[in-house]
């Protein structure tokens, strides 16, 4: 029941906030719904038997779907993610303006119920059905709330990924029309029987569908702009939680349905990902623009992950699982801190930033932590999920491991470039006027940090949440 | 009759309908020339209808078989009926408003 | 003995948690009294564990499990044996002394920034407890990046400096490049041991070959070369001196800086069944001691010099390492912790007294000014320069003697280098204290002894310089005397079991001392001499004293090497290849479709005998499709 709970709180929430009017009341709405989903997702994820993480109703019984959903170790991380950024990001950004504010919180809690429904769907077509729910409302809010470049932005992020959905689609046709018993069950899918030049060829249906999403190179340059012209508090959506999704679908939809064809191109993943992950990190060293170089440095991490999933060990994939959510914190938290400057100080240019330390210097530290987090110093969070991850790596191929750790050093370069350039130096004449920010951005920071935190000293009980989904990838391999 | 006749004289008369459509201008031509090719159809429905009817009879002589050709040609006259009405319909309403019925002068679908 | 271990860590943590949380509504006096009481309590705790160890031996308690998954877990435990104990000692004893002599020298910062600089101090101290405590590699590293971290924060402590935040992002990420070797250390471990714990390892030491230790081990030692200021990795550590100067003691000169050491010294049996790597470390550290030395001969600024001498005594140390003189190198990281945190401490008095002066030109004469600096300064000199029987000269001496023992080559540019030690150190300490002074008058009139605060921990330090040799004395004057070698067997037996030790004769190593003790005199002499009466003159030095002037030129190199090409690249790859190449292509094939479009719809011209004309045509061509040759020929020659 917790599942069904965690999707329909959301849309439920959603459709309601599209006839308020009054914008406090809109925020107001949102922030309670995404506080009631939260709730839900810890008793879930901490209180409630096994039994009540599973829901199953018929659905389409023509063409073998049935409406299944099931939490385990991964989705409920990914839930709890899910759930813990919506009132983080809503509380983030009560400050900020939107115009029809009603609408824009109601596509945003959409968009919550489609990726929780990606999370805990168990059957392919319902898993399509929510990949899509929370694509379509992304769509709009960006091309509505974006920045000046919207519109061109939005279209080819929409082109972009959906493109990828529908490759997805009709690989997801090819395997229903080889199960055994002509299902969309995912246990069907894993006991789909492909020839191997046929599980070949619709592994790269789905991989290009995930790798869009992740992104991984050379699929990633929707990203870069989406972030930039996105409003902040989607931007927060679509780095923290939704590329996740990719993750995720490597993970559940992937690996286990075309076990052969994910070792057999395990190499060439990995390469592309040790690529994408030296090329962002020294593309962001020559960033000037805030929100770019988080999009950059993301590209960087995730690549990371794509690496460790196909490395294939059992080191690798926890740190994958601790990392999506890890990834998903931090990144939130340097969004907070790019959209406060920019609200406050209406540029998010380097090099017109500088002194911040003088003028708000708790914002400094509290950026200082996102940024610590972000080059994976020990004891933040993100240092567990990068240890084991590279650890992975080096266990399937020391070489690769080698070049891609190469990206700790750039990933502090261009991290302290960042901080120094933001934080240190004298004021210049727009930081002259800045000050401390609003007190709920300040608390939304100091609950990342804490998080970032205690996920940094004692990372374990996340680690043994996923441990399951780590065995049953390794099964099926 | 051999059945090639009426083949010979169908093809002659959907000939020239298509080729008086692709190359008069004038829409009531255009119009003829389309009753031309409908009525070529239904003379070639008529024959292999009887034809085929005849070829029945040989094996069964009560069998109705192959009249559903002739069936056809009936709705393809109402409906051909129907067409003329509403089309000429419109081309006078055409020429009452631009005093032409040159198709070339019409070709306002394109902006 | 346990839960007093916990202790240790805790109290800095604590002290960095109320300083920086309260650093807005603590005053100074409070700020000053929780940064120094944590240490303090820390090294009463440390001189009891230091005792029970030295009585019942070491062993190791675990907090939690930091990191478990299905083939490998990493507990968070700590280790206190003789080797921790003794950097237990030393970090926090040096390190209540610093803070101490920080609560009066950072005096003029405002209450804030004060309480910060007191919380990044602690933190340091924590980590580098973290790091010496740590029971396995994992610990060890978070500690590494931890005081990577404050050596980072505290070296841009001034902030608004953006060239003191150069230096601290420079150093940073040449610790990191460090780092980078010693996590593929630890990943080769994890992968052909499954565990990283020190006890686990070194007890399944024979189960990997030579050329797993020998990639372990050189991978370990770049982590060291980062973090201990080798050649190629140096260049952070003269930079770090933009940092206030009780930091550059503590961090870049006693602690932090000897880490690499640590590592090493805990890593021993590694490194002894590794030769090739035992060479290039000794090789490594003699290049860098004789190298850093050769700087150290020109600069003018106080801080500079003293950080060269640091980069080249760190050289020695590492010398040591390679030479398996294990017990010699951390005798010396402790007697160079004693008289460098001296040194640091007297050139801060210097630098307090001369308000923020640093250049020595123009300093001169200040031993009527400042006594006790003065003596303190000149003990540390001694020391350092090795004139028995201050500590520098027992540590020194050990260290080279096993380097002959290496190899002889390695024992007379080895001594070369402690040459110019003492001429560099004594330049150094005329120039500063003898002669007249040749500051403006304004400098002169403010001239004065610093507070007891700063001068206490400058009497103690001395006290420490020039009697702390006598743990280590060798076995030439007397048997049985070198009590820090006894008890640091237990760390070392593994080591000591396998590798041959020879010692030169007693006749030989007489005549060593005595002739690099009598070279050592002379230079000092002629040091004093030759800048006793120096006057600044505007003069363009070129050549080789140029080229020294200029540190070689080795930053310059870096630049044109790896820094600038690796911008190039990146420039490349943004403004090239990210935008005309990838996004280029992605674009490209919107655009094709549009422009495929574009064309298509010329077609539609709106004529529609054009449309039916391409309707009759296409009809026939699918007739001609669909009856294909002979069914077409078949239907025709049925119906003709």
């Amino acid at each position: 029941m917790i599942p069904v709970l965690l999707i329909l709180t959301p849309l439920v929430t959603g459709l309601v906030s599209l006839l308020l009017k009054q914008s406090e009341t809109a925020k107001g709405w949102a922030l309670l719904s995404s506080l009631v989903s939260l709730i839900i997702a810890i008793a879930g994820v901490f209180f409630y038997p096994k039994q009540q993480l599973v829901f199953d109703a018929a659905w389409l019984p023509d063409l073998g779907s049935r409406f299944a959903l099931q939490m385990d170790g991964m989705g409920k991380m990914l839930c709890l993610l899910t759930a813990v950024s919506f009132p983080v990001i809503f509380l983030a950004t009560y400050r900020n303006e939107y115009r029809n504010a009603g609408r824009f919180y109601a596509l945003m809690l959409l968009t919550q119920a489609g990726l929780t429904g990606v999370f805990v769907a168990t059957d392919a077509l319902l898993f399509y059905f929510f990949w899509e729910l929370a694509l379509i409302p992304v769509y709009f809010l960006c091309s509505i709330w974006g920045g000046e470049r919207r519109i061109p932005v939005t279209f080819k992020f929409f082109i972009y990924t959906f493109i990828g959905s529908l490759l997805m689609l009709i690989g997801i046709l090819y395997v229903y029309f080889h199960t055994p018993d002509r299902s969309f069950a995912m246990h069907s899918f894993y006991r789909a029987v492909l020839d191997a030049r046929m599980e070949n060829f619709v592994f790269w249906l789905f991989f290009i569908a995930f790798a869009i999403k992740m992104p991984v190179f050379p699929f990633h340059t929707w990203q870069p702009d989406a972030y930039e012209q996105s409003p902040t508090a989607v931007t927060m959506v679509l780095s923290g939680v939704m590329v996740k999704m990719g993750i995720f679908a490597v993970i559940r939809w992937l690996l286990p349905v075309f076990p052969h064809a994910s070792v057999h191109f395990a190499d060439v993943v990995i390469v592309l990902s040790v690529i994408g992950i030296l090329y962002a990190s020294l593309i962001a060293i020559r960033q000037d623009d805030f929100k770019r170089l988080i999009a950059y440095s993301s590209i960087a991490h995730i690549g990371l992950m794509s690496a460790a999933i196909f490395a294939g060990k059992s080191a690798g994939l926890n740190g994958v699982m601790v990392q999506m959510f890890n990834h998903g914190i931090n990144v939130i938290g340097l969004w907070i801190v790019a959209d406060a400057i920019e609200q406050q100080l209406g540029t998010r240019k380097f090099s017109e930033l500088g002194g911040l330390a003088q003028k708000a210097p708790a914002l400094a530290v509290l950026l200082a932590v996102m940024a610590f987090a972000n080059i994976a110093l020990p004891l933040t969070n993100a240092f567990v999920g990068e240890f084991l991850m590279f650890n992975g790596l080096f266990q399937y191929n020391m070489w690769m491991a080698a070049v891609a750790c190469i990206s700790v050093i750039l990933a502090a370069v261009y991290t302290l470039n960042m901080v120094q350039k933001v934080l240190y130096g004298s004021t210049g004449s727009i930081t002259e006027q800045a000050g401390e920010t609003a007190p709920n951005v300040q608390w939304a920071l100091v609950l990342l940090a804490i998080g970032i935190m205690v996920l940094g000293v004692y990372p374990q009980p996340m680690i043994n949440l996923t441990k399951d989904s780590v065995q049953a990838v390794l099964v099926n391999r | 009759m051999p059945i090639q006749y009426y083949i010979y004289l169908c093809l002659v008369l959907f000939s020239i309908g298509i080729i008086g459509v692709l190359t008069r201008r004038n829409a009531i031509i255009v119009f003829m020339c389309v009753e031309l090719m409908l009525n070529a159809v239904n003379l070639l429905l008529v024959a292999f209808s009887k034809m085929h009817h005849a070829a029945a009879l040989t094996l069964n002589p009560a069998a109705t078989t192959g009249i559903e050709g002739q069936l056809f040609v009936f709705f393809i006259m109402v409906v051909a009926a129907a067409e003329v009405s509403v089309g000429l319909a419109i081309i006078v309403m055409l020429y009452r408003n631009t005093h032409s019925v040159d198709i070339n002068f019409l070709n306002r679908l394109k902006n | 003995m346990s839960k007093l271990v916990f202790l240790v860590p805790l109290f800095p943590l604590i002290g960095f948690l109320a300083n920086g949380l309260g650093r807005r509504f603590l005053s100074k006096p409070a700020v000053s009294i929780i940064g120094c009481g944590a240490i303090l309590a820390s090294f009463v705790v440390s001189l009891v564990l230091f005792f029970d160890v030295k009585a019942n031996g070491g062993g190791t308690s675990t907090l939690f499990n930091f990191i478990s998954v299905d083939n490998f877990s990493i507990p968070f435990a700590f280790q206190v044996d003789q080797l921790s104990s003794l950097f237990l000692l030393i970090i926090t004893g040096i390190g209540f002394l610093i803070h101490l002599y920080s609560s009066a020298y950072m005096h003029e910062e405002e209450p804030q920034h004060f309480g910060r600089y007191f919380a990044y101090l602690n933190l340091f101290v924590f980590s580098m407890l973290l790091l010496v405590m740590g029971a396995n590699y994992v610990i060890m590293f978070i500690g590494w990046e931890g005081v990577g971290l404050c050596s980072y924060l505290l070296i841009g402590f001034w902030f608004k400096n953006t060239n003191y935040n150069y230096a601290a992002k420079k150093a940073f990420v040449m610790n990191r490049i460090g780092d980078l070797g010693f996590l593929l250390a630890v990943f080769w471990l994890i992968f052909r041991l499954g565990t990283v714990s020190y006890g686990d390892v070194f007890a399944n030491v024979s189960k990997l070959s030579t050329a797993d230790i020998t990639a372990v081990t050189t991978l370990l030692f770049i982590g060291a070369m980062g973090k201990s200021a080798q050649i190629p990795l140096y260049t952070w550590l003269p930079d770090a001196m933009a940092g206030p100067t009780p930091v550059s003691a503590l961090i870049h000169a006693a602690t932090m800086v000897t880490a690499g050491i640590y590592m090493i010294a805990r890593s021993n049996i590694l490194y002894t069944l590794a030769p090739a790597t035992q060479t290039l470390v000794a090789v490594t550290g003699l290049a860098t001691a004789v190298f850093a030395a050769t700087i150290a001969l020109k600069q003018n600024d106080i801080k500079k010099v003293l950080a060269y001498s640091t980069v080249s005594q760190l050289g020695y140390m590492f010398l040591g390492l390679g030479a398996g003189a294990y017990t010699g190198a951390v005798f010396h990281v402790m007697t160079h912790a004693f008289f460098k945190a001296l040194l640091f401490l007297g050139a801060g008095s210097v630098i307090h007294a001369m308000h923020h002066e640093q250049d020595i030109r123009k300093m001169g004469g200040l031993k009527k000014y400042l006594p006790i600096t003065h003596i303190t300064f000149l003990l540390a000199c001694l020391a350092i320069a090795g004139i028995p029987p201050f500590s520098g000269f027992f540590s020194k001496d050990e260290i080279l003697v096993a380097a002959y023992a290496k190899n002889p080559l390695f024992y007379y540019i080895g001594v070369a280098g402690a040459l110019m030690t003492a001429f560099y150190m004594f330049r150094l300490y005329t120039l500063t204290f003898l002669g007249n002074f040749r500051g403006t008058h304004e400098q002169e009139h403010h001239l004065h002894e610093s507070p007891w605060q700063m001068t206490f921990p400058l009497i103690v330090l001395a006290v420490l310089s020039v009697l702390g040799g006598f743990v280590g004395i060798p076995e030439l004057f007397a048997a049985n005397a070198h009590s820090l070698e006894h008890f640091l067997e237990p760390v070392f037996a593994g080591s000591n079991a396998v590798a041959e030790h020879h010692h030169p004769e007693a006749s030989q190593e007489w005549l060593m001392l005595a002739g690099s003790t009598a070279a050592i005199v002379i230079v000092i002499v002629l040091a004093v001499r030759l800048y006793k009466n120096y006057q600044p003159k505007e003069e363009t030095s070129a050549g080789l004293s140029k080229a020294l002037e200029n540190k070689w030129y080795v930053d310059e190199l870096y630049d044109a090497l790896i820094v600038n090409p690796l911008n190039a690249l990146a420039g490349f790859l943004k403004n090239v290849v990210e935008k005309s190449g990838i996004d280029g292509i992605v674009n490209g094939a919107g655009r094709l479709v549009g422009y495929g479009s574009r064309q298509l719809r010329l077609l539609q011209s709106g004529q529609v005998g054009n449309y039916i004309l391409v309707m009759v045509l296409a009809i026939v061509v699918f007739i001609l499709i669909w009856f294909n040759d002979a069914t077409i020929t078949r239907f025709f020659s049925k119906i003709f």
